[in-house]
């Protein structure tokens, strides 16, 4: 008998040009797939951003479907509720294994027919309208998921080793600013194409390492608010938990940190008058969003990219910089992999986020107007 | 010196040339291109054996190893001497987190940083005592449940934003010794250890492996042992003793 032992962990890796140049998925590819043996083949990922170029201005909905049937529902739901510009197949590879279909819709809210829908489905609040949108296909339309909902931006995922998926999608044709990519071992979740990371609503997009052992409670907690879990895996939460205390409420990364990473009860009680303010107002306005588990994560958004730990760091972050790109990974040797001389390595603490953005140049490049 | 080129060669691969180049009686082996391979070193016993690494060696690096000396030229990752009985292993850089998870024997020294819960469970047996020298900083849980052996730390990259350990700093430690250049503030000790100044039998301890990493990696012995070191002790060699049921 031959001895194996299974590495389990997942495998997150992500790189970001702060000014904005585009780059192909090979490099991203290629430093997730060095960590190849933290996965088992059940998932693997990509995001990336600055991919459409020439449809900057729309959001660009990327669908999976169990079936053509369920292409039908959806694109009927679509074409009333939105103005499509332009859509189509997604570019793919053959695959050896059964897999969805995969579309891709370049798209706008427009006015709706009647009142009442002009009501809930309200033009002006672009987002808003658009992450209801996907609500409701997610939750209402049997066997159709949007894997993603963003500008100029997209997720590829699926079921298979990160080389396949990204052989699969093609992403060496893609060119974008900003990569991250992950590398799945399920623990206590299905392995299926639509449980594959990254998770993304709007432009916010989660790769994670870990466990999210609060899942039930920030599923409720997220429900009070609008969203639906729907795609039976924990990091789910962290995607519409951004959506909500980053773009709803307005609060910055570093006080998001605060509220998933929080630091324990007994080292609040040694905090200065302000500071213990502060962090007690956090866990008792935001409880609901707290994660527990061990996690690392990495989170793009539109301008930018960030990683987090858990609040003990139970899962390993490395971070390493080279001109104007920063770098985070698993591991050391995937950032190695892809940069030589690298101008600077750490290794992020505790609860800690650290956030690069676009310059303000790289920004206008990608999005077209300021920040 | 028997050379050997990683390069995009799979770990288990790697290392079943590793060993059976020693079996083959090589001593003094050269791996380069080495980028995150698993397990290098891993059970090996013979003490007369070198391995001398060039590039990121990946999580696990000399786990069990019980002999050899394994010598890396680039940052370490995670798990570094996981459960070693014997042996040692220089790092020429940093190390990442849980490192010397374990160790029961042998010596390690890490030129820079290491990263979180570094030593923890670390343990003693009779004329085996494992010796961990960090040149830089550390995370939090250093030392946790440490139960024998010795740690020093010398914080030589510690400046105003980073401390040279992080929080639960020797958590249910309860044996060993840790000892640490500078002072250490008592917040980061929790409950369970506090710092007493060490003795000489204690400085003769620190001397002798200053100086041996002085030697290794060429840095100014008489600088770094002008500021005073500061010993972490357990405060009860049973810490967990009355967690459960109430005691005397």
């Amino acid at each position: 008998m031959e001895l194996t032992k299974d590495i389990s962990g997942c495998g997150i890796a992500g790189f970001i040009n702060r000014d904005g140049s585009l780059v192909s998925g090979i490099d991203i590819a290629d430093s997730i797939t060095l960590m190849k043996d933290r996965g088992n083949g059940l998932g693997a990922g990509f995001a990336a951003y600055g991919i459409y170029p020439d449809f900057k201005e729309f959001y660009a909905l990327h669908i999976m479907y169990d079936d053509e049937h369920a292409r039908k529902i959806t694109e009927e739901y679509l074409d009333r509720k939105l103005h499509i510009e332009q859509h189509g197949g997604m570019p793919t590879r053959p695959i050896k294994k059964k897999r969805p279909i995969f579309f891709v819709y370049f798209v706008e809210p427009r006015e709706q027919s009647t009142k009442a829908e002009s009501e809930e489905f309200r033009k002006e609040e672009e987002d808003e309208f658009i992450v209801k949108l996907v609500m409701h296909i997610n939750e209402k339309i049997d066997g159709a998921y949007v894997v993603s909902s963003g500008k100029n931006m997209g997720v590829f995922k699926g079921v298979g080793f990160p080389d396949e998926i990204a052989n699969f999608f093609r992403i060496d044709e893609y060119k974008a600013c900003c990569w991250t990519a992950h590398n799945r071992f399920p623990t206590n979740t299905p392995g299926w194409w639509g449980g594959a990371h990254p998770f993304s609503l709007l432009y916010w997009t989660v790769v994670h390492n870990g466990e999210i052992s609060s899942y039930g409670a920030n599923k409720r907690y997220l429900e009070m608010y609008g969203y639906k879990c729907t795609q039976k895996t924990d990091t789910e939460v962290v995607a519409y938990l951004l959506d909500l205390i980053s773009r709803k409420h307005g609060l910055s990364f570093d006080m998001v940190g605060k509220i998933f990473s929080p630091p324990l009860w007994e080292e609040i009680e040694k905090m200065g008058k302000k500071e213990k303010e502060l962090y007690t107002a956090l866990r008792m306005t935001y409880g609901g969003a707290l994660l527990n588990g061990p996690f690392s994560i990495i989170v793009g958004y539109r301008g930018g990219m960030f990683g987090l730990n858990d609040r003990i760091k139970l899962r390993p972050l490395v971070a390493a910089k080279k001109g104007n790109t920063v770098f985070m990974a698993s591991e050391e040797s995937a950032i190695k992999y892809i940069a030589k001389d690298l101008d600077e390595i750490w290794m992020p603490k505790a609860g800690e986020p650290v956030v690069v953005n676009l310059t303000e140049e790289g920004y206008k490049k990608i999005y077209g107007t300021l920040v | 010196m028997y050379e050997i080129d990683a390069k995009n060669v799979y770990y288990r691969a790697l290392n079943e040339t590793i060993r059976s180049a020693i079996k083959n009686h090589n001593k003094d082996l050269v791996i380069e291109n080495v980028c995150g391979q698993y397990y290098i070193g891993t059970g090996l016993s013979d003490p007369d054996v070198t391995l001398t690494i060039h590039g990121v060696p990946g999580n696990d690096l000399g786990a069990f190893m019980n002999g050899p000396k394994i010598i890396v030229h680039d940052d370490a990752q995670d798990g570094l001497g996981n459960t070693m009985n014997g042996g040692r292993i220089v790092v020429y850089g940093s190390a990442g987190d849980v490192l010397a998870y374990s160790m029961r024997g042998g010596s390690i020294f890490v030129e820079k940083d290491v990263g979180y819960r570094a030593c923890i469970h670390m343990k003693a047996y009779k004329d085996m005592n494992p010796t961990v020298v960090v040149g830089g900083c550390a995370g939090a849980f250093m030392g946790e449940y440490m139960a024998g052996g010795t740690l020093i730390l010398l914080g030589l990259t510690k400046d105003k934003n980073k401390a040279v350990t992080g929080n639960y700093l020797a958590t249910g430690m309860h044996g060993g010794s840790i000892f640490i250049r500078g002072e250490v503030d008592d917040n980061l000790l929790w409950n369970q250890a506090m710092t007493i100044k060490p003795t000489d039998e204690d400085y003769k301890v620190i001397q002798e492996n200053v100086k041996e990493f002085c030697n290794i990696f060429k840095n100014d012995y008489n600088k770094i042992m002008k500021e005073e070191f500061v010993k972490v002790v357990p405060k009860s060699t049973r810490p967990y003793g009355h967690l459960y049921i109430p005691g005397p």
